[in-house]
């Protein structure tokens, strides 16, 4: 008998999407600790949401069982549905309904008295900030209120174990904190025990324990610093003067006895292997400065064997007249009363790597749109490629490669077929053709997938697909819409080892994000919120302007935060 | 029935309402759609062939000609147009400026004095067959009616051996409206219920928010109530207006009763809700659900039903198979309690097939609607 609101034991599901195979949890063994937050931890893929769907009865599993509050879930799935909460990934609010009137609808469902509905509601509601908002449609509601206010609804009565689907996907860094808080104020308050996942490995750290999920099977299971604390002295940061940062990194990464090397703001994080007649040199190492591990840290130390380092593309660019590859003035987008963006203006120098972060919703792909050409701008000016775009779209066009959140691929096409579609739809033919997709194929390591169908790809795999297609007729400049979301961090570092080799071959990289971490490989960004940029510069300038007399030295995200409510003080 | 008072109900159909009355798409379903397609077919749709234009060639005037040719010009069902020559006579037909061509010869007059067999020409456009086949009869009709008036005129007995009294039952006047509007409100009604539930189901895939639903300890039979019990009521409220419309605008005679007409329209009704429904737990797809909900059900209703193509013509085969089209009877008990009255021994079995039709749908969604996503 074990007091554990969770225990799942030899879990196991495959699913047969089109004749393939795809094993979403393999013999996942563990008990969920009662009383505190868990971390489902694991990039997309890796069985999250499956294990969340089959402890909340909405799936059957091939083998193992899972028994939910001493119940076992496959048996009694309406018994268990009456004592847990579970919050979809992308939980099902009515727009159309108000704020009240959803929360109504659950508290119906759930059998909540109406009695006890008053209290619940105001408590609900203050925990969220959503009570001046009652009488406002769920479909109004920001990005981050709507998932607050999903989470209200899945805790209309209170469940003891509560199932959070990536809750803080996509959700802006304030509401981001704001949820955590409330699931903190939830466990000390209600006692409630909670299994979150995410594919955030910063979130981590915000766990009590953590479980950690790669392509369905589970790594490991225990208190976080359980994963970084091996690597306790292996690890250091570099300095480095800007201008030498990526070719620095890039000869890091590949010094034996090296386990990783990744940019960071104005320097370089280095993690080393475990044995240590692997070393580099004394010499080599004169400068680096300790620092503490992370989770991350841990993450990639523990399934770097899977890890490869292969040729990076090579590219030639032409040079861009002007040094400025992207010149941006007073740009505005409407859409409707709506404005998504307000008067941007920033420059992207040729060769440079150029972030925009923001929050869902605050106007980034809206703003790459209209510097692609894809979407007509209401107002201001527009150079791409020294082209005006609004008196030669289609000439720019041809000198910009764009890679867009859903990797536009044919998913029924083979790897080899997309590749020959992108290169005729460029314009290429003959041997030039072949040349490019030859190319394509060893640059990205494609060739053994030559002839699989791309819908079939990994999702790493598709992500390489897509940007060979994007860089079939050798642009200027490249633009990536959310490139890496989802990604393992293996595969986020292999993807911007590539980035880093275009940007070395004179590319310039325009790259959307939401990842606070990825803003640190750029060498200058904007950050932007509601359509407008609230900072720009270098990631160190950024969190220099951010820091204050209580956060000397803050991280990317509490830069973030504190410029948000800088802006608009609570 | 317990599940009719629980609270959880409730609060489903609080929500679907609060949708619905949100949502403009669904009442334009129920009441724009029915309203627009009874407009369109009822005006639009005659089977009836007035004033057909007919070219007319005369050779040789004379009052002969004049008198046959007066005959035409009477009839409701011509519109004459003169031409001098067969030539430009053809011409014309083949243009399509008229739909027919009649050709008086020359010697028609002459023959017709010698008591010589007075042949007449006539040709008809049969590009359109069914119009063709009209038009010929409706010559001949004219041309025969014309001769008995003659030989009267002239004093020559006629023999006739048999003499035909027709009386024409159900629909005096042979107005193509009085059976077609009862028959377009079916195919409305299956339009309109099939469209209204199509969605309802896939939309909620869609959003993610039927996921959500699955996980509180809410009952499917809730679920399907909850969704079903709203559109019926929008759905009757777009029947009433079609029958409104049918007897005030079109002024179809309503010969039977309204409470049969009223318990007939909902088991109607079930059955194309309940064929959306299914559509719709099966596809999980908006798009696709709408097409197969017009596909699947406005097609057949329309084509195999009998509202527009008479059943018994159809070959062995296709007649088998309008029997799992759910408004063939619908058609038939229609168009007896519009046209005829309560004639039992045709809405017994209709209604009863209906009631099996409903049975089948609904009982089939709720078999395939799982609080599983698998």
């Amino acid at each position: 008998m074990t007091d554990s609101p969770l225990v799942i034991r030899g879990l196991t599901k495959t699913f047969r999407p089109g004749g393939r195979t795809v094993r979403a949890l393999d013999a996942v063994t563990f008990d969920l600790a009662p009383g505190v937050v868990t971390g489902l931890i694991g990039p997309d893929g890796a069985g999250k949401t499956t294990l969340m769907r089959i402890t909340a009865g909405l799936l059957l599993p091939d083998a193992g069982a899972v028994e939910v509050l001493g119940l076992d879930v496959a048996v009694e799935p309406l018994e268990v549905q009456a004592r847990i909460g579970y919050m979809p990934q992308r939980f099902g609010l009515y727009e159309d309904l108000t704020v009240g009137e959803n929360l109504d609808l659950y508290a119906d469902l759930q059998g909540v008295p109406a009695t006890a509905r008053v209290e619940r509601y105001a408590r609900l509601m203050e925990m969220t900030g959503l009570g001046a908002f009652m009488k406002r449609l769920a479909g109004r509601l920001s990005g981050g209120m709507k998932q607050k206010l999903g989470l209200a609804c899945t805790l209309v009565r209170p469940p003891r174990l509560l199932l959070l689907d990536e809750p803080t996907v996509g959700v802006d860094p304030v509401s981001r904190r704001e949820l955590w808080s409330i699931v903190y104020r939830l466990v000390e308050a209600e006692g409630m025990s909670v299994l979150l996942s995410t594919a955030y490995l910063d979130e981590a750290e915000r766990c009590a324990q953590v479980v950690l999920l790669h392509q369905g099977r589970m790594v490991d299971q225990g208190p976080p610093r359980q994963f970084s604390e091996p690597l306790r002295g292996r690890t250091f940061s570099v300095q480095v003067e800007p201008e030498g940062r990526r070719a620095l990194q890039a000869r890091l990464s590949r010094l034996p006895g090296v386990l990783d090397a990744v940019l960071q703001g104005d320097g370089i994080r280095v993690v080393l292997e475990g044995q240590s007649d692997q070393r580099p040199s004394d010499a080599e190492m004169a400068g680096w400065r300790p620092v503490d591990p992370r989770f991350e840290d841990g993450f990639v130390a523990l399934l770097s064997g899977e890890r490869h380092r292969g040729e990076l593309p090579r590219v030639h660019a032409r040079s861009i007249s002007g040094g400025e590859a992207i010149q941006v003035t007073d740009l505005t987008r409407r859409f409707g009363d709506f404005v998504a963006v307000k008067r941007l203006s920033f420059a992207v120098r040729s060769g440079e790597v150029f972030g925009l972060l923001g929050a869902n919703g605050a106007g980034k792909t809206t703003t790459f749109r209209m510097l692609c050409g894809l979407l007509p701008v209401s107002s201001g000016h527009v150079r791409v490629a020294g082209v005006d775009l609004r008196h030669a779209a289609a000439e720019a066009r041809g000198r910009i490669g764009y890679m867009s959140q859903k990797f536009s691929l044919y998913a029924n096409l083979t790897v080899l077929q997309n590749l020959n579609f992108f290169a005729r739809a460029y314009g290429l033919r003959g041997r030039e053709a072949k040349a490019r997709i030859q190319w394509a194929l060893e640059a990205f390591e494609l060739d053994a997938f030559a002839a699989t169908e791309s819908g079939t790809l990994p999702l790493g795999y598709k992500q390489r697909l897509a940007m060979a297609a994007a860089l079939m007729h050798e642009p200027d400049i490249l633009f990536l819409d959310e490139p890496t979301s989802g990604v393992d961090p293996l595969a986020r570092r292999e993807f911007w080892d590539r980035i880093n080799a275009l940007a070395e071959g004179g590319v310039t990289v325009l790259v959307t994000t939401h990842f606070m971490e990825e803003a640190e490989y750029c060498d200058r960004l904007a950050i932007m919120a509601s359509g407008e940029i609230l900072a720009l510069g270098t990631p160190a300038e950024i969190k220099a302007r951010a820091a204050g007399e209580d956060q000397p030295q803050p991280s990317m995200e509490e830069a973030f935060i504190a410029l948000i409510q800088r802006r608009d003080p609570a | 029935m317990a599940a009719l008072l629980s609270p959880r109900l409730l609060g489903l159909l609080r929500k679907e309402s609060l949708q619905i009355l949100r949502d403009p798409s669904s009442i334009a379903i129920a009441f724009v759609l029915p309203v627009l397609l009874l407009l369109l077919f009822g005006y639009g749709v005659s089977l009836d062939s007035k004033h057909v234009p007919v070219g007319i060639v005369v050779e040789q005037p004379s009052s002969e000609a004049s008198s046959f040719l007066g005959a035409f010009q009477q009839s409701v069902y011509f519109e004459p147009r003169f031409y001098g020559t067969r030539q430009a006579g053809r011409e014309g037909l083949r243009q399509r400026q008229v739909k027919g061509l009649l050709v008086l010869p020359a010697d028609f007059a002459q023959r017709l004095k010698a008591d010589r067999d007075a042949p007449i020409q006539v040709i008809v456009n049969g590009v359109d067959a069914n119009s063709a086949r009209l038009l010929e009869g409706y010559v001949q009709g004219v041309w025969s009616s014309w001769l008995q008036r003659e030989l009267q005129a002239r004093q020559i007995p006629v023999a006739r051996p048999v003499e035909p009294e027709t009386r024409i039952w159900f629909n005096a006047e042979l107005a193509s409206r009085n059976y077609l509007v009862p028959g377009l409100l079916v195919v409305n009604m299956t339009l309109v219920g099939a469209l209204l539930t199509a969605l309802v189901f896939a939309r909620e895939w869609e959003r993610g928010t039927l996921e959500a639903l699955m996980v509180t300890p809410v009952t499917l039979g809730e679920i399907l109530i909850g969704k079903l019990l709203p559109y019926f009521v929008l759905g009757m409220g777009g029947m009433v207006l079609s029958v409104l419309m049918a007897l005030f605008l079109f002024e179809v005679p309503m010969r039977g009763s309204f409470w049969v007409l009223a318990l007939c329209s909902t088991l109607f009704l079930l059955t194309a809700l309940g064929m959306g429904l299914l559509i719709s737990i099966v596809t999980r797809n908006q798009f696709v659900a709408g097409m197969i909900a017009i596909l699947a059900t406005f097609l057949p209703a329309f084509l195999l039903s009998g509202f527009l193509f008479d059943i018994g013509s159809m070959p062995a085969v296709v007649q088998v198979v309008t029997h799992i089209v759910a408004a063939r009877y619908f058609v038939t008990i229609l168009q007896s309690l519009f046209l005829a009255g309560d004639v039992w021994s045709l809405i017994l079995p209709n209604a009863a097939a209906l009631v099996l039709m409903a049975s089948f749908f609904l009982g089939l969604s709720r078999r395939l609607l799982r609080k599983r996503l698998e």
